[in-house]
């Protein structure tokens, strides 16, 4: 019987542990691959200069620039509208049919291909708004899609917050705004941050909802206005591996390895919150 | 004189009753205690005096409770209400706040912001739960880095704070080893000067300690009300008898 343990023991080590081994495997090679065929032709030409001769040779500085300008219109429509809406259904809103449809709503917004948001931001924001491809509708589907992850990552962390300590505000004669903004908020900051910002990462990378509602093929200038269309990493990459012929392929492993290291920016310092604050946390 | 008149009060949790049908009057600046076994209604009463039972959803009460002959569901503000009455949970629950900030907490709520006046609030409260002397030193760490004890009185100062009329303690001391607990109901005898105290406990020593007089509550019905020595020495109702005996309960 002891020996059976054992082994079972050593068994469920072994599975567990291959499990966890696959996981992490892809990410490795794929970070490994893009660094060796991408860094050395990654320089400061390539990110600060316009593309010419056709997006063969100089850089992609209007593509990197586009797609920071459109994390930040989506930042700046889907931050205040993701967590406004999960307070009001965490804190405010009671247990009835109609949070139960928000939530189910919600729910089935996160898993809508982002194809579907694409075409969706084209006839709303595009053709009947009358937007134009622009990052202004172009921001707005990313918003769209990157609304369920605040959402949700909000209330996980306002959930977070002991009831207890709202308890005790309202003993104390708080208002229930009081109650949230005193004590529910400040200490489901961090966990919110962490969540809006790994949502905000995987709209940076996000090629489809960006495919006709703002991405330009060719657009060798920086954007004027928000009515403007504008390049972007993820549509670029797509563009000039299927679409231009004769680019050399350090060129698009170097674009590739760019996207790849703005998105592993905001992820880290989504971690890097996380933890700070969770030294922090006294309770 | 009067300060809480409870007529008629019955509170269900969905089917569930738990008080039936209570009256009872409160004095001005008496303790009152109130003891009985586990669901028998103390604490759905005691969070009925200052509506946070409100916030359990399935809840539902029926009666009236006067504070000074105003009702305190019709006539009082839910906000102000809970100025007025203040409580202390059975567990010691700092907010995640340094110890000036949970103290500062009510009057701030209230549009507080003056400095010093502020320091003078925290200073009084924390004295009068003797707790200034210990903490004095250190009024901007955390609360979370206080002893149980400490802890507890620190949230007697914080309800002391919002200088309310009513302390309702719900089981203040069921945490705490019996150093901690004679400090508290030190400070509970002291508050005596100025406030009404409804002290809620499962220990019926402590309720012959400090309160002036002491209720008996069973199955949400109140069995016996009146002085705690006699209570304690010559119970009207034989169950009262049997359960400060300790023959059930």
């Amino acid at each position: 019987m002891r020996e059976n343990t054992k082994v079972i023991e050593k068994l469920a080590f072994a599975i567990l542990g291959l499990a966890t081994l696959i996981i992490i495997a892809p990410v490795g090679i794929i970070l490994f691959i893009v660094l060796w065929h991408g860094l050395p032709g990654l320089s400061f030409e390539f990110i600060f200069s316009m593309p010419r001769e056709g997006m063969r040779a100089g850089g992609i500085f209007p593509a990197i620039v586009g797609t920071l300008v459109l994390t930040v219109g989506t930042a700046a429509f889907s931050i205040p509208v993701g967590i406004l809406a999960a307070i009001y259904l965490n804190e405010y809103a009671g247990r009835n049919w109609l949070t139960r449809l928000f939530e189910i709503s919600i729910i089935n917004l996160a898993g809508i291909p982002s194809i579907v948001y694409g075409l969706f931001g084209l006839g709303l924001f595009v053709t009947f708004f009358g937007f134009g491809a622009s990052i202004l509708a172009g921001s707005l589907t990313l918003s769209i899609m990157t609304l369920p992850v605040i959402i949700t990552a909000t209330r996980e962390a306002l959930s977070a917050v002991p009831m207890a300590f709202r308890e005790v505000s309202f003993s104390l004669g708080a208002s229930r705004w009081q109650t949230v903004s005193r004590v529910v908020l400040p200490n489901a900051i961090p966990g919110i941050l962490t969540g809006t910002i790994l949502g905000l990462s995987r709209a940076a990378g996000e090629t489809a909802p960006i495919l006709f509602t703002v991405a330009a093929f060719y657009l060798p200038r920086l954007p004027q206005s928000p009515f403007d269309q504008a390049m972007a990493l993820p549509y670029h990459i797509y563009v000039l591996s299927t679409q231009v012929p004769n680019v050399s392929l350090r060129t698009q492993y170097s674009t590739v390895l760019v996207l790849v290291l703005m998105v592993f920016i905001l992820n880290i310092a989504a971690a890097y919150i996380r933890a700070k604050f969770r030294r922090r946390k006294t309770w | 004189m009067v300060k809480i008149t409870v007529a008629g009060l019955s509170i269900w949790y969905d089917e569930q009753t738990a008080i039936k049908n209570l009256s009872l009057q409160v004095s001005e600046k008496e303790i009152l205690g109130i003891i009985g076994p586990s669901n028998s209604g103390k604490t759905s009463f005691l969070r009925t005096l200052n509506r946070l039972n409100e916030l359990t959803s399935n809840c539902k009460t029926e009666g009236e409770i006067q504070l000074d002959g105003k009702s305190i569901f019709k006539e009082i503000d839910l906000l102000s209400l809970r100025k007025l009455v203040g409580i202390v949970f059975a567990l010691p629950l700092p907010l995640p706040l340094s110890i000036y900030d949970n103290i500062a907490y009510g009057p701030r709520l209230r549009g507080e912001k003056n400095k010093s006046k502020l320091d003078g609030i925290v200073e009084k409260s924390l004295k009068a739960s003797y707790l200034f002397d210990e903490v004095k030193d250190r009024l901007n760490t955390s609360a979370f880095n206080l002893s149980g004890g400490q802890q507890q009185r620190l949230c007697i100062s914080r309800t002391l704070a919002n200088e309310p009329e009513i302390i309702l303690y719900d089981e203040p001391c069921s945490g705490l080893d019996p150093i901690s607990t004679a400090k508290v109901e030190e400070a509970m005898r002291d508050l005596k000067k100025n406030y009404t105290q409804i002290l809620v406990t499962n220990n019926t020593k402590q309720a012959a300690r400090v309160a002036d007089r002491t209720a008996f509550f069973l199955m949400g019905e109140l069995v016996e009300i009146g002085d705690t020595t006699k209570m304690f020495t010559s119970p009207s109702d034989k169950r009262t008898d049997d359960y400060i005996a300790g023959r059930f309960g």
